[in-house]
């Protein structure tokens, strides 16, 4: 599904990313762990495509179409979709706007007509229920005067709206408390199928008990240093991140 | 005198002429008022941008125009339907300021409700209008209105007897032309509306893509005790077409006036909104929105005069200016001294969608009064491209996700908007094509077929 080559990016003339290489199957559930700094965001904002980022040497496909070469919004259409680390505010535009544009451009890129009223009614009605959101959230603007959890409920809400081909989700679980990210590790794995592939971006090991993953990367220094299945972000968890950092640096 | 001015004068002096051979001498007062008019104009010229109300724009575009005045109105009824607003409503269809009866729809007036081409109303009986015309907007306000004063032929009059209340909208059509030679006209309409009387009065100003005219409007509004107004105006001028438009309003004990100054069109337009409130709890709430692109031009002078106590003014306008388009924005409140227990609000707010457009704002407050609850701020800003960003990774293109903010950024008017038709128009010229009705027409029943179980 995905197929992270070699990547090497900048920005402002330092590089972030040194040669990052990650292969992602479909049905399969990824979760890149690192200390501060290696650059897990910038590895997820480079395949959403946000600017300022400058790819020196590589490449990323997705079911074979070249990502570099699309822009943002076909990225999205493609069935790549990231979910924020901050949330962004959008006054003046109602969530449900959102969730019926963005939709329907998903529909028109397959070159299928816009989701007929009942059906997207009966869609939105489930998605709420499943996130625990009040029918009021629909007529808020986006994001605007929501509270850390309730942005990232929005993040899976849309997710769950536009079930993508390969969800990203950047450390959608910095900012809840327990309750919250039961919520939104349900959400997570609902969204779990064969033909869908998750890449979970987490500084911490505790979304990963919720959302068991099957391959688990350890990025330091702008590479991956280690590979393994679930059991590593449990060993990264009780041990920290200095053994792995060691072992690659030896 | 410079040139400019004469050619207007004797243009004047030609049209009192042929009037007088075509249809004989006027009422003597309205003949008095053309010749003050005129020596007004004469007296004080065209505004320069050394006279404050007139420093950020320059009317030269105007003074230099070398324009006849229409002899027909003459439209085609598919090219009518085409650009006027899809409405039920009683119209009255001005083409480049001629009255046409064909375009006009005013067979079923209810009850209490006049609604006239100026031309008939005088005919009727001049001196029911001699009264009121000109009490608000003299020769003095500027001279434009002087102008106007002088040519003054056709336009409206909107009457509404005490307690009536008009379901449909009135709606005044100006249509303009694209003649071989600019034409200029000059409305004049006139409301009165009766103790606790009720409508909304739309003025509609459009016209041919290739039109270069010029429109000098003046309209007065009187509102009776009790009285509920709402006035549009809707510019969707083409770009080249120049506009000056004086709209004052009288606002008695209790009335409310809403108005929406909606401005989308035109090479220079420029609007002059003032409101009196007169009586104890009248109140008057300004909307405005503005947006200019290419080389466009769009002036709003509003002024409230809180000249009685326990009055309310609330006003909140937008700006969106794209390309190298020019903006000017000043809105003052004047509180007299007795005027205690008063509240003013006042807000604008503007968007600069390129780095050669242009924005000048001036709120401004005179307080004469100790007790009053008054507030004003301006600001400037760009879109969010973080927004942007955030839109288009859900699979919005970046057209749309610019046009989505924009039409955002002008939410609070609109979603004050009433009518559908209006806000159709206003969607399409600052946002283009979107996806979706902005506003979502079913979200009502979707919020209530979602709390249904």
């Amino acid at each position: 599904m995905l197929e992270v080559k070699d990547l090497h990016v900048t920005a402002e003339g330092t590089e972030i990313l040194k040669g990052l290489s990650l292969t992602v199957k479909a049905g399969e559930v990824h979760a890149i762990m690192g200390p501060n700094g290696a650059g897990k965001s910038t590895l997820s904002a480079v395949i959403a495509g946000k600017g300022g980022y400058e790819v020196t040497k590589g490449s990323i496909t997705f079911e074979g179409q070249d990502v570099l070469e699309m822009e943002i919004e076909e990225r999205a259409q493609a069935g790549l979709l990231l979910g924020f680390q901050y949330p962004v505010e959008i006054p003046g535009v109602k969530n449900v706007y959102l969730l019926k544009a963005a939709l329907n451009a998903q529909r028109a890129a397959r070159g299928q007509d816009d989701i007929p009223a009942p059906e997207f009614m009966k869609l939105i009605k489930e998605r709420l229920a499943q996130m625990k959101m009040a029918a009021s959230f629909l007529q808020r603007a986006v994001n605007e005067g929501f509270s850390g959890g309730e942005k990232k409920r929005n993040e899976i809400l849309q997710m769950l709206v536009l079930q993508p081909k390969l969800a990203m989700l950047d450390e959608i679980d910095s900012g809840l408390d327990i309750d919250a990210m039961r919520v939104v590790a349900d959400g997570i794995n609902s969204l779990r199928a064969e033909d869908r592939s998750i890449l979970l971006v987490t500084h911490y090991q505790r979304l990963l008990d919720f959302v068991v993953p099957d391959k688990v990367h350890v990025l330091v220094d702008g590479r991956i240093a280690k590979s393994g299945d679930a059991e590593l972000a449990r060993e990264l968890e009780a041990r920290g991140y200095e053994w792995v950092q060691e072992e690659s640096a030896a | 005198m410079n040139d400019d001015v004469q050619r207007f004068l004797d243009l004047f002096n030609e049209r009192n002429a042929q009037r007088l051979s075509s249809q004989g001498p006027e009422p003597t007062w309205i003949a008095a008022r053309r010749q003050a008019g005129a020596a007004r104009f004469e007296a004080l010229g065209f505004p320069t941008r050394r006279v404050e109300a007139w420093k950020y724009t320059d009317v030269r575009a105007i003074a230099r125009g070398d324009f006849a005045l229409a002899t027909d109105a003459d439209f085609s009824q598919a090219s009518a339907a085409a650009l006027t607003l899809p409405l039920e409503a009683h119209r009255l269809t001005f083409v480049d300021g001629v009255f046409s009866a064909a375009l006009s729809q005013v067979d079923d007036l209810p009850k209490g409700v006049q609604l006239l081409p100026l031309s008939r109303a005088l005919a009727e009986n001049h001196e029911a209008v001699g009264g009121p015309l000109g009490r608000l907007t003299g020769v003095d306000f500027s001279p434009f209105s002087a102008l106007n004063t002088a040519f003054m032929e056709e336009g409206a009059v909107v009457r509404l007897a005490p307690g009536t209340r008009v379901d449909k909208p009135i709606l005044l059509q100006f249509l303009s032309r694209a003649n071989e030679t600019p034409v200029m006209s000059h409305p004049r309409v006139l409301v009165e509306a009766g103790d606790r009387s009720e409508a909304t009065v739309i003025e509609h100003h459009v016209g041919e893509e290739a039109a270069a005219n010029f429109t000098n409007l003046v309209e007065e509004i009187i509102l009776g005790r009790g009285t509920l107004l709402t006035h549009y105006k809707l510019q969707e001028l083409p770009l080249a077409d120049l506009q000056v438009s004086s709209i004052q309003v009288e606002q008695g004990r209790d009335s409310r006036f809403t108005s929406f100054n909606i401005n989308l069109g035109g090479a220079l337009v420029r609007t002059d909104l003032v409101s009196d409130l007169n009586g104890e709890g009248a109140e008057a709430n300004f909307n405005g929105l503005f947006y200019g692109q290419g080389r466009q031009h769009v002036d709003n002078h509003t002024l409230v005069n809180h000249n009685a106590p326990h009055t309310f003014s609330k006003e909140n306008y937008k700006g969106i200016l794209d390309d190298r388009a020019h903006g000017v924005f000043n809105g003052k409140v004047i509180v007299k001294r007795d005027s205690q227990k008063i509240e003013g609000f006042q807000s604008n707010a503007n968007l600069l969608l390129s780095d050669r457009a242009e924005i000048d704002a001036k709120p401004e407050l005179e307080i004469y009064a100790d007790d009053v609850k008054c507030s004003h701020g301006s600001t400037t800003g760009q879109l969010d491209e973080e927004a942007v960003y955030a839109l288009r990774t859900r699979g919005i293109d970046e057209q749309t996700a610019r046009g989505l903010l924009t039409l955002a950024f002008a939410g609070e008017v609109m979603e004050q908007v009433e009518l559908d038709a209006v806000s159709e128009r206003i969607e399409l010229a600052v946002a283009g094509k979107l996806p979706e009705r902005f506003n979502l027409a079913g979200l009502v029943e979707t919020a209530m077929a979602l709390g249904d179980d």
